[in-house]
């Protein structure tokens, strides 16, 4: 390791930053789609339906307890096997379902603990004042566990943007597959993962701040 | 197991200390394998399609083993016992061109590019094969050439192969996808990620082998020879193994080992004078 190679690789700097706005996009997209996802999930769990309930209890379990890489593995590769037009996706398509999926998992489960852990006396109490269930929910339940579960949904947003490295499988153009490509063709190790590590950085802390950023402004 | 390998060793070790007995080389290595009474060639157990070791019969099959047993019949005759005249040694990049020049084994059909470099420590035959970067395609997709390979095609490469650079080189305007390993990439052209997937012909023609819906088209866009090493010291058992080749060359035994293990027949230029042979 010496500065020419970090000169060499740095030529290369143009690569990086296509590759980091591939990864900023998925990253954002599966971010908003996940939370969208996750939060819908974790209502039909504690909707108190138990169908849904069951849904949503399943939908956790097999999304959570299967690797990450095994479901963009079957996206990508095995559904391409039922010969329907639209199910082959791109690296990138796969690579933003999967993430999505995947993490919708996590958030499940942490905004049904944020939901849980407000005293049930709390939903009795907004009842009994003549509030429905859906009303209190959103006015009484739901803003106390937003508060609760923001550093958890941070630390999963954040293992969001690092897990779309796995898009360098399946040629995905981000970060990672450009800091792959460049290793391969200039032969150099150190520097290109350095670099690499240091675009993930550029999108990581600043996560890091907001969401440290956003508990201190909601502290009660 | 032990025992077997210990005898075979040992008399490994007399046939080498009898050839280095007879001393010169003017006695030559031909004269060698006809007073022994069988042909000890080098030959890898590791490449698939041309010297690959079943694992469950014991056997090595591939080009270079056909090629060996050809010539061992060649020499002491078609109704001989392959296993009577015929030893195989493993060998490796590494081992091969000190094995030959030491007499150890009386000539290699290893896989070996001839370079110049080589040259310089062994003998090769004419190029016996022709290694080099293809294309593999659907069966009847439009591509047939490397000039085929517009804006419009994706070309599956493996990351950090010398394939991914030369076709970047060669077909400028291609958009190249790459994948960590060759099986990935091969998966990927199936699921129908790509238009085409390039790298040496002889691992194209392993996942042809593997699916025949997937053909090798376009030729070579580059090419290396493919040549059988031989002590530099005997350039008699070297025409004689030359003289052989172009004999089964023009019978058509070549094509057909040739088509049975890659699916095509030989390139135009195989069995020319190395390029490198001064």
């Amino acid at each position: 390791m010496d500065v020419e190679s970090f000169v060499t690789v740095l030529s290369h700097i143009d690569q990086y930053w296509s590759g980091f706005v591939r990864t900023l996009t998925t990253s954002i997209a599966a971010l908003i789609m996940s939370f969208i996802l996750g939060f819908t999930i974790a209502s039909l769990r504690v909707s108190g339906i138990k169908i849904l309930a069951f849904f949503a209890r399943w939908y956790v379990e097999f999304l959570r307890n299967t690797p990450l890489l095994v479901q963009i593995f079957f996206l990508y590769y095995a559904l391409p096997q039922l010969n329907i037009g639209f199910l082959n996706l791109s690296g990138f398509q796969a690579g933003m379902l999967g993430l999505t999926f995947y993490t919708a998992a996590y958030i499940a489960e942490i905004v049904r603990a944020g939901i849980q852990t407000v005293h049930s006396g709390q939903m009795e109490a907004a009842r009994s004042s003549g509030l429905s269930y859906f009303q209190a929910m959103v006015h009484i339940i739901l803003p106390q566990a937003f508060r609760i579960v923001i550093p958890p949904l941070g630390t999963q947003f954040i293992n969001l943007v690092k897990n779309s490295a796995v898009l360098t499988f399946f040629a995905g153009y981000d970060l990672m597959y450009v800091a792959d490509s460049l290793q391969g063709s200039t032969g150099e190790v150190f520097a290109v993962y350095i670099i690499a590590g240091g675009f993930y950085l550029m999108m990581t802390i600043p996560l890091s701040v907001l969401v440290n950023f956003l508990e201190r402004k909601l502290l009660v | 197991m032990v025992m077997l390998a210990m005898i075979l060793s040992f008399s490994f070790l007399l046939a080498a200390c009898g050839g280095d007995g007879s001393g010169d080389v003017e006695a030559g290595t031909l004269d060698g394998i006809k007073e022994r009474g069988k042909l000890v060639a080098g030959v890898k157990y590791d490449v698939k399609l041309f010297g690959l070791k079943d694992p469950e019969s014991g056997d090595v099959k591939g080009y270079d083993i056909d090629l060996m047993k050809a010539l061992a019949k060649h020499i002491f005759g078609e109704d001989k016992d392959i296993d009577e005249i015929l030893e195989l040694v493993q060998v490796n990049s590494k081992t091969r061109m000190e094995m030959a020049s030491s007499g150890e084994i009386d000539l290699a059909s290893a896989t070996a590019t001839i370079t110049a470099e080589r040259e310089e420590t062994v003998d090769f035959s004419n190029v016996y094969f022709v290694a080099g970067q293809s294309l593999l395609v659907k069966e009847g997709s439009d591509i047939k050439s490397i000039e085929d390979l517009g804006a419009d095609t994706t070309v599956i490469a493996v990351k950090g192969s010398t394939s991914e650079k030369n076709i970047r080189e060669k077909a400028p305007d291609a958009k190249v996808s790459l994948y960590d390993d060759y099986a990935q990439a091969f998966t990927a052209l199936k699921s129908g990620k790509g238009d085409t997937l390039t790298t040496d012909n002889a691992i194209l023609a392993g996942m042809h082998k593997q699916d025949p819906s997937y053909v090798l088209t376009g030729g070579l866009f580059t090419e290396e020879p493919y040549g059988m090493i031989f002590n530099s010291e005997d350039d008699e058992f070297r025409e004689y193994v030359n003289d052989f080749l172009n004999e089964m060359k023009e019978s058509g035994e070549l094509a057909e080992i040739h088509k049975k293990w890659f699916g095509e027949a030989p390139p135009e230029n195989i069995l020319k004078e190395n390029p490198h042979l001064n």
